[in-house]
């Protein structure tokens, strides 16, 4: 039988809390397969663990414990924490539930994938770009590598669509050939430098100006939400503890590794693996001496609707200017298009707002490459932060001056590229530190939540038979149903607010931006999670969606 | 596969008002399939008054005017299946291309899964759906708060919620203006309601009643140029515009609000219809239609919403009648050069091979032939000699300060005696003419006090007095609709 079929969640009463090492002596024939999750059932509290059979056992559907000691999360000395469920985070954390351990990842916001690893392109680049011999060029590599591998294991939109960058003026053609030279000498494969008529034949929309383009046909697609909840997911599902609205505050050296506090209690752990995005400076600061600073860098994008997701059928670049990739266009992994993003420097970490400039910005960049962008088709527009180092240069490595702190800072672009193989690096550098053994349970697998567009018809009436909420619409502009909510609203580090069911099934990524999904879509959060309709939030925190009730409603 | 002659797409009031007509026209193999929990559609939440002024002399509240109508179909017995996606609409997989392929519409629901039903004809009554903020590219941060008009009116009315308590409206589309009473009346404070353009979108009547009556300022050529607040909205910056829509630097006011509320127009949701192979307006985003509201793909009519955005539900009504008339009518037609004809046209038809008889079927060009199967009954087309006018086809021309026309075009065989052609202006006119001219001769002339784009605006073409300018061996025409100062 394949490991998910015989996983069977558990649900343990309040006073019955005990920490997932108690399961593990207790009961014997059982695997722990994911840790402690606090949620809320019908507006009750609930702590609940996933468990596997094992292998001479049948699968377990229900469980009853004895009552053992009431345990607080947090309590005892973990191996590595993590701060930080963006996609670095994650990524090590999945890297890292290889290995037997007691691993947790803390993350501020209500969910993964709230920072920069939500807004950004969702490119995954060739290779060509970096230095040859930094280690943004060597992870870019590896990540464009084991990508496809990876969105097959762990079931993530990914699409191996290929790349151009764009050269429009004759003089700048040497600058073209600097870049298809240092892409050889990074390793990456297939790189052509095509002549304006070849490159047209395959993009007609290609800028009238174009003289040549250098292809890339490494170069890919991701969805970046897909991506990081995929590797969180995993995470979770091999033993990794994730504790969500947990700020981290202060982090001092201790005799034996590290106390970490924040706005959820104090933890201890040997190992701190900082994957803070933007606040990595802040991080790496409060231990050692040798500061590093890191600028949110902020690009703006606009999103268009799917009528124009053909445009092109490449990502476009133009070349770079001196502020990173300049506007690219792309098509997504859901068949919309992206025009983006600007290049600003700010200071505030949180700044994630638009700017009439920057929307101007795109307006005038983004017909560099490409023509007729139809810009009357924007559905909405965001900005993301890049964790700019001054160095720009990924900072992956023990601080000097505070062993056990491991730095995973500086991670912009290529990033989200890179991040398979970042895990795969961190994860790497602690087993040797930490002589991790190899965590026999690992399950390298992890189902996405079910597209029921895929199936045939019959496959599909068979599911709404089984599952009617299947044939239930919810979000009209995407067509996702009532069922893909629910799968997404309980599975591991399931969705708790309307940002978190949309990143998960793109209910409310549409045309219409949620106006017809979002009462209906608060309705099943509002069901099957027990949240107060007061209380629910479009992202966590004081984002509530309703202030009150009708007055009459509330006589 | 179940087979209907007449599958209606939507149970708003568009696709109810055609369904009850097709019925009352003869036609009893009809289906309604409904998304919604219930029929009705936006009228449902639309619980002020004022509809049905038109159709039923009396004022009415939403609910009420779609109960009349709810209750007109379930005494016909029409069949209304609600929870029910419509996923696409496609011609019959292999059907010749000029033949009269079955439409098949594939629907899912919770009770049926995912399945197709066959139809003869069908007619789009989707309606429209709001512009959302993303498309107006309003700077600032993406907070919970901000909320389209429409949703935050069916939280208010429909779920018993209160989106927000200190409210900033922008666009003053009906439902801003309706919206910024209601709100008001639940307790909250509505501050301000900008609107970009030099004139409200809206009808006058609600600027009177939901805005003058509570005090609400309306802010004409202003619009939102920042929106503060990184988890919930806490303020909103708007800002005056110049002429060309820019904000002018040094007039932004901020307000302190929690909710920032969008009626910032509606846009027909026509992507099945796009799916289909139908033509698109880019000006209303809807279907181009002809006389009978029949859109380019054969037997594929629209109506309501999803064709124009209307201002007054009762419009909606009585062109959705319209579009399930002439569904009849297509029906029978096709029924007439099917059995009529005797089988050997059908065999032919669907044997592709007799050209003759799918071309009188088809009606395209041998439009005297389907005259001949539509049976001769119109009286219309009885009293009408004219041979040479009946091929003519009258492009409609909207000019100056008209935007658009339904119909489009008419074909003067198809057409009523009375043809009512609806359009929007694009400004605020007064004391002005609407004027058509057929090839360049002006045929009608009206003067209007007040037009506003928020007012759909109709003009009514008599059959006579076109053929009374047109000329024998012409089959071209053009209808140039426009408005006039002197």
């Amino acid at each position: 039988m394949d490991d998910m079929l015989a996983c069977r969640y558990m649900t343990l009463e309040p006073a019955k809390h005990r920490k997932v090492a108690i399961f593990r002596r207790k009961m014997s024939g059982f695997e722990v397969f994911y840790g402690l999750r606090e949620h809320k059932v019908r507006g009750n509290p609930r702590v609940s663990c996933g468990l596997k059979a094992m292998d001479d056992m049948p699968a377990c559907r229900y469980m009853t414990l004895e009552p053992a000691k009431q345990v607080k999360r947090g309590i005892g000395m973990y191996d590595v924490i993590i701060i930080g469920a963006g996609v670095s985070g994650s990524a090590i954390a999945r890297e890292l539930s290889r290995f037997r351990g007691r691993f947790c990842v803390l993350e501020k916001e209500e969910d993964v994938c709230c920072g920069t690893s939500k807004a950004n392109s969702g490119i995954v680049h060739a290779g060509y770009d970096a230095m040859p011999g930094s280690l943004m060029a060597k992870l870019n590599v590896q990540g464009n590598r084991r990508m496809k591998a990876l969105s097959g294991e762990l079931d993530f939109p990914f699409r191996q669509c290929g790349s151009f960058v764009v050269c429009t003026e004759a003089d700048a053609m040497p600058k073209l050939r600097e870049l298809h030279e240092r892409g050889v000498k990074n390793g990456v494969e297939g790189l052509r430098i095509l002549p304006r008529e070849e490159a047209l034949a395959m993009e007609p929309n290609l800028s009238d100006d174009v003289v040549a383009v250098l292809f890339a046909p490494t170069a890919g697609i991701v969805c970046p939400f897909g991506l990081n909840i995929a590797l969180a997911e995993n995470a979770c599902t091999n033993g990794v503890e994730f504790y969500f609205d947990t700020r981290v505050q202060e982090i001092r050296k201790q005799e034996e590794g590290f106390s970490i506090k924040t706005s959820k209690g104090d933890y201890e752990t040997r190992y701190v693996v900082n994957a803070a995005g933007v606040y990595a400076d802040m991080f790496h600061n409060m231990v050692s001496e040798e500061k590093i600073c890191i600028t949110p860098r902020k690009g703006e994008y606009f999103l268009l609707d799917k009528s124009a997701g053909g445009h092109v059928t490449r990502t476009i670049f133009s070349l770079p200017g001196k502020y990173g990739k300049g506007i690219l266009v792309t098509p997504t992994t859901h068949g919309n298009l992206l025009v983006g993003p600007t290049a600003t420097d700010i200071s505030d970490k949180e700044g994630t707002d638009t700017t009439a400039d920057g929307m101007a910005a795109i307006r005038e960049k983004a017909g560099v490459s490409v023509k007729n962008l139809p810009l009357r088709s924007v559905i909405t527009s965001f900005s993301g932060l890049r964790a700019h180092e001054d160095g720009h240069e990924f900072i992956i490595k023990e601080v000097g001056d505070a062993p056990g702190f491991i730095d995973c800072a500086g991670i912009e672009s290529p990033g989200l590229t890179s991040a398979p193989a970042i895990g795969v690096m961190v994860a790497d550098m602690l087993k040797g530190k930490l002589d991790l053994q190899e965590n026999p349970g690992f399950v390298p697998r992890r189902t996405g939540i079910l597209n029921p567009a895929l199936l045939t018809a019959e496959g599909r009436n068979r599911l709404i038979a089984d599952k009617p909420a299947y044939g239930n619409i919810i979000c009209r502009c995407e067509m996702i149903s009532e069922g893909e909510i629910l799968d997404a609203v309980h599975r591991p580090l399931g969705a708790k607010s309307l940002d978190g069911v949309k990143r998960r099934t793109r209910a409310g990524m549409g045309r219409c931006q949620s106006g017809f999904c979002s009462p209906r879509t608060m309705e099943i959060l509002h069901r099957e999670l027990g949240i107060g309709m007061e209380e629910l939030t479009k992202s966590g925190g004081g984002s509530k969606m309703i202030t009150g009730g009708r007055k009459e409603a509330a006589l | 596969m179940k087979r209907y002659d007449i599958v209606i797409i939507g149970a708003g009031p568009a696709g109810l008002a055609a369904a009850v007509a097709a019925f009352d026209d003869g036609a009893r193999s009809i289906l309604v399939l409904e998304r919604d929990r219930e029929a009705g559609g936006i009228l449902n939440q639309c619980i002020h008054n004022g509809f049905g002024l038109h159709t039923f002399k009396e004022e009415l509240t939403g609910p009420e005017y779609a109960d009349r109508f709810v209750r007109q179909a379930g005494e016909r017995g029409i069949e209304c299946r609600l929870n029910t996606m419509v996923m696409d609409i496609g011609a019959e997989p292999g059907a010749a291309p000029d033949a009269h392929p079955m439409k098949y519409v594939t629907a899912m629901s919770r009770e049926d899964g995912l399945y197709q039903v066959a139809a003869r004809a069908v007619i789009l009554a989707m309606g429209c759906r709001e512009r959302p903020r993303g498309a107006l590219n309003i700077p600032g941060y993406r907070p919970a708060g901000i909320y389209s008009a429409g949703t935050a009116q069916r939280l208010v009315n429909m779920e018993g919620y209160l989106p927000g308590k200190k409210v900033v409206i922008l666009g003053s589309g009906d439902i801003g203006l309706i919206m910024a009473r209601r709100m008001t009346l639940e307790g909250a404070k509505v501050q301000v309601v900008a609107e970009l353009m030099p004139y409200s979108g809206g009808l006058k009547r609600n600027i009177v009643q939901c805005l003058d009556d509570y005090g609400i300022p309306l802010k004409l050529s202003h619009t939102v140029v920042d929106i503060q607040g990184k988890e919930r909205v806490e303020g909103v910056t708007i800002a005056r515009v110049d002429e060309n829509r820019r904000p002018v630097a040094g007039t932004e006011e901020t307000y302190e609000c929690d909710t920032l509320l969008l009626s910032v127009g509606l846009i027909p949701e026509n992507e099945l219809s796009a799916g289909l192979g139908v033509e698109l307006s880019p000006v209303t985003s809807g279907p181009v239609v002809n006389e009978s509201l029949e859109t380019n793909v054969e037997g594929v009519f629209a109506c309501g919403n999803v064709l124009h955005v209307h201002d007054l539900v009762d419009f909606v009504s009585e062109e959705a009648a319209l579009a399930g008339k002439n569904a009849v009518a297509y029906v029978r037609r096709l029924e007439a050069a099917e059995g009529g004809a005797g089988q050997a046209a059908r065999d032919e038809a669907e044997g592709g091979a007799g050209q003759a008889a799918r071309d009188e079927a088809e009606g395209g060009a041998g439009q005297a032939a389907r005259d001949e199967a539509e049976g001769g009954s119109d009286s219309v087309e009885d009293a009408v000699k004219s041979a040479d006018n009946e091929s003519a086809v009258v492009e409609i021309s909207p000019r100056s300060g008209v935007r658009y026309t339904v119909p489009s075009h008419i074909r003067m065989s198809h057409m009523q005696e009375e043809q009512v052609v609806r359009f929007r202006v694009g400004d605020v006119y007064k004391n002005c003419f609407i004027r058509a001219y057929l090839n360049g001769r002006q045929i009608v002339s009206r003067k209007r006090p007040v037009m506003a784009p928020g007012e759909m605006e109709q003009l009514k073409l008599k059959k006579g007095q076109l053929l009374e300018y047109m000329e024998p061996g012409t089959d071209s025409y053009c209808l140039e609709i426009k408005v006039e100062e002197k």
